[in-house]
């Protein structure tokens, strides 16, 4: 057959698909809170269940040689995607414990040097919270306020260093407005000062290029599950070279990973984590130019209605996040006008008191628009006609709470409603 | 959290949405809450002034599902009371018809609230002492 003649056929095949494709909801657009896992990743780690099925730490038998030729692998893949050494990765049940491992461990193996740690106020709690838990320790915190934009600048840093500082933690990418802070000047200024850097990076591994070397990382939290591998696994990076970086153990046991993270490893989840490092690498160039696209129209469509902002630096920004506040609509109210779609609100309202994200709060946000926030996170499954389903949907629920909302009415009206005596209940 | 059949009915097809002509003498408006709160209702009843009976009520709310559905659910038992009936209203009638949750009963009292705002404003138009709420 003529070889245009095919190809108009398998276009027409896919056109047909694709028509005959129901759209099913709700629709997941809540990639950043975790991702579906690739269906490449699973079938790698099913034989590790059953079949291979042996301790990686047993060194008596094939069982064990197999499991842990396995895990070898998958560190490589690991390792390889952020630019370390195999040896510097150690595997964690997932990014909170590395976070913890990572502050809670540095803090106590470097007692004697200091005990001052710098850090932001729109960490993820597994970092502030590890933090004031050091500060119930003795230890002490600074945490720096970003401009409303999210950013940090160098000369913030730079003030808060002092002679005790032995850490700045400073995540990479934010996981509700997607802010990427300037990591590789961070970390410059970091080593310049004989201080160690660490950064919680799981928004940001497989979504865009970290390299441990270029940016002068000496500590990195990541996970699988953000990145379309399974949930519980996850890694600490611990640079072994220029300096080697060390830190206190949190879970006791059999020593294994270097001593640094006791327990049997969770081989079924580590090479499912390796394989989606593996597709990570290689797809990621052009699936974060898809998905910045998608991201772009679908910001775009929605900032197209009238008082709908996006939080957070839109220069410095992950490829696949906004967060849109709309004005004069209450953020529980829309969630419920949007449940086709699976999203995250700015509001964190299951109580009479109301309580609007943390880190919008940080950026200066009023409470209304904190509360009235949407997070969209895409994904590699993410399609075109998801996004334009998305894009109607929060259209409609918006504009039909702003026609019930006597806010929108004065508004619209002229009236300030900073003027308007309110009766507090 | 789980919302209720009702609720997610009134929710989705409020009734009475819109506005009535607040300077009207036969036209009372109660706006309650606050923005910083997550909740401001405002409920509107008009009163025929030959029978005493609430011959239409209206509101807008902005605040969660259970602060629309309270609203929604105050103008439909308004219509076609006298304004001292309206006034025996409790929240508590909103919150078992509605089967709000103990987190939500805040927006019951809130539409409690707005029904006797707006009851009082009448009153003050034509004249009459405020009641106590």
């Amino acid at each position: 057959m003529n070889i245009y003649l095919k190809a108009l056929l398998y276009l027409h095949d896919r056109i047909d698909l694709n028509k005959n494709r129901m759209l099913q909801t709700p629709i997941y657009l809540d990639n950043n809170a975790t991702t579906p896992m690739d269906p490449r990743v699973l079938e790698e780690m099913l034989p590790y269940f059953n079949r291979s099925f042996g301790n990686a730490a047993s060194r008596n038998h094939s069982f064990g040689w197999t499991a842990e030729e396995a895990v070898d692998i998958a560190r490589e893949r690991v390792a390889k995607l952020i630019n370390a050494s195999p040896k510097e990765i150690i595997f964690t049940s997932g990014a909170t414990e590395s976070d913890n491992l990572a502050i809670k461990g540095v803090f106590e193996m470097y007692a004697a040097k200091g005990n001052h740690v710098i850090t932001v106020t729109t960490e993820h709690k597994a970092v502030l919270d590890s933090c004031k838990h050091i500060e119930k320790n003795g230890g002490r915190v600074t945490y720096l306020s970003p401009d409303s934009q999210g950013m940090i600048t160098l000369d913030q840093i730079r003030e808060a260093i002092t002679p005790e500082t032995i850490l700045i933690t400073i995540m990479y990418g934010n996981n509700e407005i997607g802010v990427l802070q300037d990591i590789p000047a961070i970390g410059k200024l970091a080593r310049e000062n004989n201080i160690l850097f660490h950064t919680d990076a799981t928004q940001a591994v497989g979504k865009i290029p970290v390299d441990v070397e270029a940016d002068h990382i000496d500590l990195m939290s990541f996970s699988a599950h953000k990145m379309y591998g399974p949930k519980g696994v996850g890694a600490l990076y611990v640079r072994r070279r220029n300096p080697r970086v060390k830190v206190t153990a949190q879970m006791d046991g059999g020593g294994h990973e270097r001593g640094m993270r006791s327990g049997t490893l969770n081989v079924p989840g580590i090479v499912g984590f390796g394989k989606s490092c593996e597709i990570a690498m290689n797809e990621m160039a052009e699936e974060s130019k898809k998905l910045s696209a998608m991201r772009d129209r679908l910001e775009r469509e929605l900032l197209t209605m009238e008082e709908a902002y996006v939080n957070g630096n839109p220069e410095h920004r992950l490829p696949h996040v906004t967060n849109i506040s709309f004005k004069f609509v209450e953020g529980e109210g829309l969630m419920m006008g949007v449940k086709d779609i699976a999203v995250s609100s700015g509001s964190a309202c299951t109580s009479a008191s109301l309580e609007p994200s943390y880190v919008l709060k940080s950026l200066g946000l009023d409470d209304d628009l904190a509360h009235s926030s949407l997070r969209f996170g895409l994904g590699r499954f993410t399609t075109d006609e998801e996004i334009d389903f998305a894009i109607d949907h929060v259209k409609t629920a918006v504009n039909k709470l702003r026609e019930m909302s006597p806010l929108w009415e004065m508004f619209k009206d002229g009236i300030d409603l900073k003027s308007v005596e309110w009766q507090e209940h | 959290m789980a919302y209720s059949d009702k609720v997610i009915d009134h929710y989705s097809n409020p009734r009475n949405v819109g506005v009535l002509d607040k300077e009207a003498k036969n036209v009372g408006t109660g706006l309650v809450g606050a923005p910083e709160c997550g909740d401001v209702m405002r409920l509107q009843i008009q009163v025929n002034e030959e029978t005493g009976l609430i011959e239409d009520a209206k509101f807008k709310t902005f605040g969660c599902g259970s602060a629309i559905a309270s609203s929604s659910l105050a103008t439909e038992w308004l219509k076609g009371k006298t304004v001292d009936e309206a006034m025996q209203i409790d929240n508590m009638d909103i919150v078992e018809e509605l089967a709000l949750p103990p987190v939500k009963i805040h927006c019951s009292v809130l539409a409690e609230d707005a029904i006797k705002t707006a009851i009082n404003d009448y009153r003050r138009k034509q004249g009459l002492a405020e009641l106590h709420k």
